[in-house]
């Protein structure tokens, strides 16, 4: 049974692993720094399919199977489904799981929502309550776009603070069976607004969010070795950058070991602005970018921070301010 | 019981006047208070009799009211401390590609209209309007092969504020809802970004074609 250290960080019991995992990408993501470490990608944003959103349930499908055969896991073992998407009532993760046997519980944390599926994972497997349990999250720049902003074939000119939708998904499958990535702490995030309502800006929306749960996370274990990575889910250039300076004001400096899954994903050429963000983001960018290097122990411990603006195209239209939520989660090497 | 609410209410102004000198725990304290105030009162309106509930919407609304004034505190000066990081906005290489597409489309139009005028006998109302048209066609043309975004991006207003930009937001939103179906996805969605300027240029021509009649 877990633990609860400080005030907010959970310590797990020793044995729960990331048995397997696959991701799942765009082409614009696939002609990014991290192609080599995707798993599958769609040549086009439709990978034949009548509408974007099919096509992003496709991509959430493919991960979950290719992340069942690399852990050589039969679907019947899933004890739990997790996962969610940025589509209004999840309808990518929901049609996914029409397709399994197992329990299914949708998640919805906007791009936070793979950090808080490991987390709930985790919490069911150290509970004892299941075997294995899987965690999906996805995110299609089309299908996100059109429900968020503008149709996408409009001449929109899109602002430096905007950040680029990724189209990638990806799918984790947590067990007790040893493996080289071990989960072992978690800080569960909470609320956070600061009373920005641009949403073309959440980087400076989500910043302080990202920042509360570090800082919680740095108090709460400040006995202990520092991660050797702390990477947010998808604060961009500009959130990056505030949340660094919040952390600085709050006497912590770890800007040698910060970095944004949301930046790692595309190159500067590539026209995102501010970097890339979706819940599919964080998914991705840790199974190509933090897996690898912890299981050759490049790294040994990682903290991801999943970021999320919780906020709708109606709450924007009546001009809300954006509320934010990060959940960190620290995988360690074995 | 409603005297000490509103006693405390009292006694808070003058802290709420001066969030300026005070430290970061103690506004999460007084955030805490009010949030306890906040619970209090509505169990105790919930509670009263019925008669009696009325009397608590003042406090609970200048509660709510304080709450806010801590936010808003808040929020400026994290408005105020990220002002710095925000990116420059390229103003000046924006206009520059405004005014060349901008520009541009317009050539585009008077060279049609040149043409028009030089080999046909229409009058110049009817070559004016077809002028308009073929901008309209042309930009249909090229939302549908997936050109006229990229020329939006480059060209921001230049692109949007010709009658260009009216006809891409019409086509784009009808090839983006063509999968709900002819009648909820088109049918339905088409003016979803030009139907402001539907409606309030209808309103404008209506009032100005008033003016006209009232003022002949």
């Amino acid at each position: 049974m877990g633990t609860k250290i400080g005030q907010r960080t959970y310590q797990f019991s020793e044995d729960i692993y990331i048995h397997s995992y696959a991701t799942v990408v765009g082409r614009k993501e696939y002609s990014g720094p991290l192609a080599a470490g995707f798993d599958y990608h769609f040549a086009d944003n439709l990978h034949g399919e009548a509408s974007w959103e099919k096509a992003e349930q496709k991509m959430q499908q493919y991960a979950l199977e290719l992340a069942l055969s690399k852990g050589s896991l039969d679907p019947s073992v899933l004890d739990f489904f997790l996962g969610g998407d940025l589509l209004n009532q999840i309808i990518a993760t929901t049609f996914t799981a029409r397709n399994l046997t197992s329990p299914f519980l949708g998640l919805y944390g906007a791009c936070s929502t793979f950090a808080e599926g490991l987390f709930l994972a985790a919490c069911l497997i150290d509970g004892g309550f299941a075997q294995y349990t899987a965690v999906n999250a996805s995110s299609h720049h089309d299908s996100v776009e059109r429900q968020l902003r503008y149709p996408t074939e409009m001449g929109v000119q899109r602002l430096m603070t905007a950040q680029w939708t990724a189209t990638a998904a990806g799918s984790y499958i947590l067990g007790r069976q040893t493996s080289p990535f071990r989960i072992t702490q978690a800080v569960p995030g909470r609320v956070v607004d600061m009373g920005i309502s641009d949403n073309n800006d959440m980087g400076s929306a989500m910043a302080p969010a990202a920042a509360d749960t570090i800082a919680a996370y740095l108090t709460d274990t400040k006995d202990e070795k520092l991660p050797d990575l702390i990477i947010t889910g998808d604060l961009g250039v500009l959130g990056g950058q505030i949340c660094l300076k919040l952390l600085l004001n709050q006497g912590w400096d770890v800007k040698n070991i910060y970095n944004d899954c949301g930046i790692l994903l595309y190159t500067t050429e590539q026209d995102t602005h501010s970097g890339g963000s979706g819940s599919g983001c964080s998914a991705a960018v840790l199974g190509a970018y933090c897996l690898p290097r912890l299981e050759v122990k490049q790294l040994n411990k990682v903290l991801l921070v999943g970021t999320g603006a919780l906020l709708s195209p109606a709450s924007t239209q009546q001009g809300e301010t954006i509320p934010c939520i990060a959940h960190g989660i620290v995988i360690e090497s074995r | 019981m409603n005297n000490t609410f509103f006693q405390n209410q009292r006694s808070r102004e003058s802290l709420l006047s001066q969030l300026k000198t005070m430290s970061e725990s103690k506004i999460a304290q007084l955030k805490n208070d009010l949030q306890k105030e906040h619970i209090s009162l509505i169990a105790a309106q919930a509670n009263a009799p019925r008669r009696e509930q009325k009397n608590y919407d003042t406090l609970i609304l200048h509660n709510e009211q304080q709450m806010k004034i801590v936010n808003d505190y808040q929020h400026t000066q994290y408005q105020r401390l990220i002002a710095s990081d925000a990116p420059k906005k390229p103003i000046v290489k924006n206009t520059l590609r405004a005014f060349l597409v901008g520009g541009l489309i317009c050539v585009i139009a008077q060279l049609v209209m040149n043409f028009l005028t030089i080999n046909t006998t229409l009058e110049t109302k009817t070559i004016s309007g077809l002028a308009s048209v073929s901008i309209i066609v042309l930009t249909a043309i090229l939302t549908g092969l997936g050109i006229y975004d990229e020329i939006g991006r480059f060209g921001g207003a230049g692109s949007m504020v010709p009658i260009s930009g009216f006809a891409n937001s019409i086509v784009s939103a009808a090839m983006e809802f063509k999968r709900e179906g002819m009648v909820y996805g088109i049918g339905a969605k088409i003016f979803t970004v030009a139907g402001p300027v539907i409606l309030y240029g209808t309103v404008a021509s209506v009032l100005i074609g008033l003016i006209a009649y009232l003022g002949a």
